[in-house]
């Protein structure tokens, strides 16, 4: 027997009543579970900073800039699980050049590029210009150069120039918004389009996609603000904390509301499909979508948040219930992510059976590789604090 | 405009830019030909080898079992569907030889009872008890069942 | 009174004519309603337009359709990757269903159901269903799979980027991601063989010539006689694929 299709004889000995015969191997694994989870981060992070920024919500400056700096880190990461785990990756770029327009999939490039080039880099240059130039002046050798570099080669600090930049940051934050609702309802589109699939075919996906996004990215922007001030041995502050954790319990509800809606429809239409999604529910996805996705990411957040928006336990203690509630609702989400991208392909389309995966540990698709994913924007964001300290940044009024 | 914006505006220009540029350069020349895929492709599936050559290249050499086999009740079947493709043979029909199936599994696959073949559409016996010590070849000939 | 009244209706007599007139110009230059025609829209094209039809009641479920297929179009033989297969329904008198399909079919079926516990058994042959709205060439992200003007739909090996979004798209899971080429393989109805005028590999080697393809613009053809002749149904109607593969005697338990 030939070492390369041993696990699917395997796969093969575990099937549950009818498959397709070729539906026994998975065709996205984890990596494609990254994928929408690292891009939902992105688009929350973006969310919570264009709250201080549009909406006006003064307690979050402090979590701002690190908003954008985490939304950015892990843009830069997004694609590449994607690329990674194509079986041709370096033709890639043909989704570029020749999109096939009314593929999902095509106009996510775009989307892409878009949110990145036009309203990340640009939002977070309008607002760093200003120290750019400072830095650039006060520092030496490389770190000059870079700064130089970055803000353009211009040394323009005119008042008049200043203000346009905060202008345009302020026109291009308020693109953001509706960019953001793009770049992750697009990605549960992505899902929720496949009509063969009855796990995903659902008009809710894009809306679940973008509340679940919103949830994530907050919460590690939570999460990520009590990690940094600790390390820097700052004080936190805690009312900035509190209308984070505030804003987190309301999207956690609206969150919940809708995936409960989109189940109880599932119940109550029980279509063709009702059988075998019931047999999903309980039987493959028992532990990571009841226990994981449910009770431990949306249940026991909602419980502590909730008690916390009426009775606050003193500093140390909450900011200790913030970070672990924080690191639960990653959890979370990223077993929400799990069961639609695995779930969605363990049952047969004749739903007549189910397959089973098993994810490996070493390999393109396997657990070492995907944590790689999962571990770089955290690099990278260390990067850009180190290059664009937002301590070291001039206080500017929007 | 200040001196930032307007280089910012032409780094944007030279990124389009060389996005057109890398999308002529790139994209496949029979792209777009007939549709949205490569027009090419299509020439090159239609190019591929075939495999069964069909039952007009088995009389030319192997007449007699040929008419044989158009009187019996196998007339219908195609020589390549027991004996293999025969791209091979036909190139090489000394080296090439195909397979001469005969034992009961490969009858078993059409004769034997099973209540999903429809009664009329083939002859069936229940096999386990049908001589089974014996070769199905031994009593019928394949070519004139 | 009455003056007002008559002057009021032929207003409205006016009005209404006008509208009827104005929407009867509008409407002749629509093309008229077609309710679907076996859910895939004939299309209009000087050549022929492919489609396959399959006789459920002539199958006996030797698996020589599956096996040629993999030799004719060099399918890796491990039993993960099928162009072509075959399926056995069981439906047992107490109302379960029982579907196999061991390797796809290709060493032939036993009849696992004892014979008195039997309602009702039957073989389906599946291939792709060369849908004329496929759903696999609706998603392909780089145009690497597409209909051909023939209703034949191919995937381009060199073009292909593997993302494997046109296997979550197939309803009836006729696709495969290559082990070797690393790119989503498919039936091509042979095309190497239907260009130079023969029949697909499965359907020239099908002792019963259970299943036949051909031209449906041209209504001599036989699949437009097999057509026109019984009852045919194609797999997952609801989703509206388009799909032109026709089974006769097709169970509604089948997907």
């Amino acid at each position: 027997m030939n070492p390369e299709f041993e696990h699917l004889y395997q796969a093969l000995s575990k099937v549950d009543g009818f498959i397709y015969p070729n539906e026994i191997e998975l065709s996205w694994s984890i990596l494609i579970v990254l994928y929408p989870f690292i891009t939902g981060l992105v688009a929350g992070a973006f969310i919570l900073a264009s709250l201080e920024r549009v909406f006006n919500v003064k307690s979050l400056k402090p979590t701002y800039v690190i908003a954008l700096l985490t939304s950015f880190a892990f843009l830069l990461v997004a694609t590449m699980p994607l690329i990674f785990h194509l079986g041709q990756p370096l033709r890639a770029w043909e989704i570029m050049m020749t999109p096939h327009l009314t593929s999902a999939m095509a106009i996510f490039g775009f989307v892409y590029l878009w949110y990145l080039m036009i309203v990340l880099l640009l939002e977070i240059w309008f607002d760093y210009r200003y120290d750019l130039v400072l830095w650039a002046r006060e520092s030496k050798g490389i770190k000059k150069w870079m700064y130089k570099a970055l803000a353009l080669g211009s040394d323009d600090i005119s008042p008049k120039s200043l203000k346009l930049d905060d202008k345009l940051g302020y026109i291009v934050t308020v693109i953001g918004i509706p960019s953001a609702f793009l770049l992750h309802g697009y990605v549960g589109f992505i899902f929720g389009s496949i009509k063969a699939n009855p796990w995903w075919s659902t008009v809710m996906m894009p809306i679940i996609f973008l509340f679940s996004a919103m949830v994530s990215g907050i919460a590690l922007v939570m999460v990520l603000y009590i990690v940094i001030n600790h390390l820097r041995k700052q004080k936190i502050d805690m009312l900035c904390l509190d209308t984070i954790a505030k804003y987190l319990f309301y999207i956690i509800i609206i969150d919940f509301t809708m995936e409960s809606l989109d189940q109880i429809h599932r119940i109550y239409e029980a279509e063709e499909s009702f059988e075998i999604i019931s047999l999903l529910i309980s039987g493959h996805l028992n532990f990571t979508l009841l226990i994981m996705q449910v009770g431990l990411g949306m249940f026991l957040p909602l419980a502590t948040l909730g008690i916390i928006q009426f009775y606050k336990p003193e500093e140390k203690l909450r900011k200790l219930i913030y970070f672990i509630t924080g690191i639960l609702v990653l959890i979370g989400i990223f077993f929400m992510r799990w069961n639609v991208v695995i779930g969605g392909q363990l049952f047969s389309k004749s739903f007549l059976g189910f397959t089973s995966f098993k994810l490996s540990l070493i390999g393109p698709e396997g657990f070492l590789m995907a944590s790689i994913w999962l571990v770089v924007p955290f690099f990278i964001l260390a990067f850009l604090l180190w290059l664009f300290p937002p301590w070291k940044k001039t206080p500017v009024e929007h | 405009m200040p001196l930032h914006l307007k280089r910012l505006l032409l780094t944007g220009i030279v990124i389009i830019s060389l996005f057109l540029l890398l999308k002529h350069a790139l994209t496949p020349e029979s792209f777009g030909q007939y549709g949205h895929y490569r027009g090419n492709s299509m020439n090159e599936i239609a190019a591929l080898p075939i495999h069964f050559v069909g039952n007009n290249s088995c009389v030319s050499c192997h007449d007699t079992i040929v008419s044989m086999k158009s009187e019996g009740y196998h007339s219908d079947l195609s020589c390549e569907g027991c004996h293999g493709a025969g791209y091979k043979h036909v190139g090489d029909p000394k080296m090439e030889q195909l397979i001469k199936p005969d034992s009961r599994e490969f009858c078993a696959k059409c004769h034997d009872i099973n209540l999903a073949r429809p009664e009329k559409a083939v002859t069936q016996k229940e096999l386990k008890e049908h001589h089974s010590d014996q070769k199905c070849v031994k009593c019928h000939n394949p070519h004139q069942p | 009174m009455t003056e007002q009244k008559t002057s009021l209706s032929r207003r409205n007599f006016l009005r209404n004519a006008g509208v009827t007139a104005g929407t009867l110009v509008i409407t002749s230059t629509l093309p008229s309603f077609n309710a679907v025609l076996y859910a895939a829209v004939k299309r209009n094209t000087k050549g022929p337009w492919f489609g396959i039809a399959i006789d459920i009641e002539k199958c006996i479920g030797c698996g020589t359709c599956a096996k040629t297929c993999k030799i004719e179009n060099d399918v890796p033989q491990e039993p993960f990757f099928f162009r072509s297969w075959v399926e056995q329904y069981t439906i047992r008198k107490d109302g379960s269903l029982k579907v196999e399909s061991p390797n796809g079919g290709i060493d032939g079926f036993k009849q696992s159901v004892p014979a008195e516990e039997i309602e009702k058994t039957f073989f389906v042959p599946k291939m792709c269903n060369h849908c004329s709205k496929s759903p696999c060439v609706q998603v392909c992200p780089v145009g690497a799979t597409y209909e051909t003007e023939e209703g034949i739909v191919l995937v381009d090996e060199k073009y292909c980027i593997g993302c494997k979004y046109c296997i979550q798209a197939c309803p009836y899971g006729c696709r495969y991601f290559h082990p070797d080429k690393h790119v989503v393989d498919k039936c091509t109805l042979c095309f190497h063989r239907v260009k130079k005028g023969l029949n697909p590999a499965c359907m020239d080697n099908c002792p019963t010539k259970a299943r036949i393809s051909g031209d449906l613009n041209d209504p001599a053809s036989e699949v437009s006689k097999f057509i026109r002749t019984k009852n045919v149904y194609v797999l997952k109607p609801h989703l509206n694929t388009g799909s032109k593969l026709y089974y006769n005697a097709l169970n509604q338990e089948v997907r």
